[in-house]
């Protein structure tokens, strides 16, 4: 073991000599293996930040949440089944809440009616459109998933009477107010006037499509009056705990069921949601491009361990005769070994940890031009690529070092 | 080398034989070129003992380069009996003639084979290094034979920074760094001019009188001259095996 070590510590001597003595060809055979480390690296931090970007996007629509829907999230193919399903109404929000408040030990926490619509918000000169503005109860802050930054969320007294006022996502409130406090001021949302109590902290977007800062929440009775309801709603439940999932969607399945007066063995004319359903969706389609996108970046680090490969077998020509000397003065077939592996694995480690550190500044320059862009740059990132360095310059250091491991020592000494 | 270029020949010291250091006894080697079966030794016998200062002759194809390459252990005879210092090594395994050519033989080679990029004490200390001696102990080492060879002063320069005679002097000091049984030298003065030739060869004389064991492989009657034996090879035979005149 000792021995080994000596021998390593000789070997790492001799390459860095050797890399030294062939500067040019090193940087250019180590220039493969850092163009395959980026590409696979930046593939890499894409994909951990495109997934982190989903699971934040999933996180807004609450891991604690189901949703009481008409349709359900996945694609159906018996769309007929569906069509004629009753409307999910608001009011199916009272009954549901006492069957829950009835069920000892019930999973479920409450049940919150949601009416939404998309509209156009104004203030003075001032419009923001495609505004998503929902109508629901006080019980909303029992859902929200969101900070309040400002002011507050109606209470029971306003939902009850219907009273225009209305809590603004943050995108409205800095489009409408640049900068102003919104608190206090008359908002039009479909040319309705709505006081504005209350502005949501910032979220983000969702899967990038569609903001959650772009919304507006008023009380129902408020919704109804200025929107109206022939669209339907949806009830948002939550969950005491979220780890019983299933239970808690089998539990909700039941009480809809009684709440709709469905007969045994007729099919339920609602769909229960939860965002899982979106994620197993769009789970294999993820990792099939992550996969894809390896692959293809891969490849280029293979044409990099091609290089190296290519760079020992012309190191051990060239020193055919270095290797019948070394070996006549008592270098054992391991010592040769060893002294090309780790030239071919010292190349890839440089060509590695070059490749990290600009796939380190292209992150941190693409975080500071796109700070939405969700890049991941992990320390799992780096452990990994030296790995693939180390693994890549023994794999393609091997061959041309067994050879020259094993040549003979009287053929090398004669050869020019 | 045309002129005899060693006066010493007259009052050269001849010291005693010692201990058998090779013992070889019917050593054939055949090669195999395409379908061609060559016999390039034939069944050779020799031993060689301590303190011997030893030349071996021959035109070429005569098996010299065979012989040479089988005493170094560079190669393994087809069949015979090849003791070391009382170890066979006619079978033994690529690692284990290794360790005795590191240990029992300096080679030195008409070409010099030093590493170009290396200095002459990182040269001097190679041996060394696969033998597993620590840094400073074969720095130290390495530094007194490149003094001994009379190099002390150019210890950090590089080969091409060296005459042919100093280089040829750097390889003799890495063949007598790990103070083996034998050195074997391989025309040690074919790719030197004749001066210097006479200055490496007055250094051979120094190292034999100073007590070490010495083969030098050449096909001129010069250099052969200054040993006090010679061996001559013919067809992979031994012609002659008598003392220099």
């Amino acid at each position: 073991m000792k021995r080994l070590i000596y021998e390593l510590s000789e070997s790492v001597r001799i390459a860095f000599a050797q890399i030294r003595a062939n500067k040019l060809r090193s940087a250019l055979t180590a220039l493969g293996v850092i163009i395959g480390i980026v590409a696979v690296t930046l593939m890499g931090t894409a994909i951990s930040g495109i997934d982190t970007g989903f699971q934040n996007s999933l996180n807004m629509l609450g891991d604690d949440i189901l949703y009481v829907q008409k349709w359900p999230w996945h694609d159906v193919e018996d769309w007929w089944n569906y069509v004629g399903r009753p409307p999910i109404t608001p009011e199916l929000a009272t009954p549901l809440n006492a069957i829950i408040a009835q069920t000892p030990n019930s999973l479920l926490e409450i049940a919150v009616p949601v009416a939404g619509r998309g509209t156009t918000a104004k203030f003075n000169e001032n419009k923001v459109s495609n505004v998503i503005t929902f109508g629901t109860s006080a019980d909303y802050s029992r859902i929200l998933n969101v900070e309040i930054q400002e002011g507050r969320l109606f209470n029971e007294t306003e939902d009850a009477s219907g009273r225009r006022v209305c809590v603004l996502g943050y995108d409205i409130a800095e489009a409408l107010f640049q900068g102003r406090s919104a608190l206090g001021q008359q908002v039009l949302l479909n040319d309705q006037p709505f006081l504005v109590i209350g502005v949501l902290a910032k979220q983000g977007s969702f899967l990038g499509l569609m903001s959650f800062d772009n919304q507006a929440v008023v009380p129902l009775e408020a919704f109804r009056k200025s929107f109206g309801t022939r669209r339907g709603a949806e009830l948002r439940v939550k969950m005491k705990d979220k780890n019983k999932l299933e239970e808690a969607r089998e539990e909700l399945i039941g009480a809809m069921r009684r709440v709709r007066a469905q007969l045994p063995g007729e099919r339920d004319n609602f769909s229960i949601n939860e965002q899982g359903a979106i994620k197993a969706q769009l789970d294999p389609i993820k990792s099939a491009i992550a996969m894809a996108g390896l692959f293809i970046t891969g490849l280029s680090l293979f044409v990099g361990a091609i290089g190296i490969m290519n760079i020992t077998f012309v190191s051990v020509k060239e020193r055919t005769k270095e290797i019948g000397t070394r070996k006549a003065l008592g270098a054992r077939r391991r010592t040769i070994l060893l002294q090309f592996l780790v030239e071919a694995v010292s190349i890839c480690l440089i060509g590695g940890v070059v490749g990290l550190l600009l796939t380190y500044g292209m992150v941190l320059g693409v975080g500071a031009a796109f700070p939405s862009f969700p890049a991941d740059f992990s320390i799992g990132l780096v452990f990994l690529s030296v790995a693939v360095s180390v693994v890549v310059g023994i794999v393609s250091g091997f061959a041309p070092a067994w050879g020259a491991s094993r040549l003979d020592p009287v053929v090398a000494l004669r050869y020019e | 080398m045309s002129p005899s270029p060693v006066p010493a020949n007259t009052h050269r010291v001849t010291r005693p034989p010692g201990a058998l250091v090779i013992d070889i006894a019917g050593v054939t080697k055949l090669y195999k070129m395409g379908a061609e079966i060559i016999h390039a030794l034939r069944g050779v016998s020799l031993e060689i003992r301590r303190n011997e200062y030893l030349a071996i002759m021959g035109p070429s194809g005569s098996g010299k380069s065979t012989l040479m390459n089988m005493l170094g252990c560079l190669d393994t005879p087809t069949d015979g009996r090849y003791m070391f210092n009382g170890k066979n090594v006619a079978h033994m395994e690529d690692d284990e003639l290794a360790d005795i050519r590191n240990r029992e033989i300096g080679f030195v080679f008409q070409t010099f084979n030093l590493l170009p990029r290396s200095t002459a004490l990182a040269n001097v200390e190679l041996p060394l290094i696969y033998a597993g001696l620590p840094a400073h102990a074969r720095r130290e080492r390495a530094a007194q034979t490149l003094h001994d060879v009379g190099l002390g002063e150019r210890m950090l320069h590089k080969p091409n920074e060296l005459s042919g005679g100093q280089r040829q002097r750097v390889a003799i000091a890495r063949a007598l760094v790990n103070s083996p049984s034998i050195i074997l030298a391989d025309e040690p003065t074919g790719n030197l001019d004749s001066k210097t030739g006479v200055e490496i060869m007055a250094l051979f004389e120094q190292l034999y009188e100073d007590g070490n064991t010495i083969i030098v492989v050449t096909h001129e009657e010069d250099i052969a001259r200054h040993a006090r034996r010679i061996v001559r090879l013919r067809d992979g035979l031994i012609e002659s095996d008598a003392p220099a005149v």
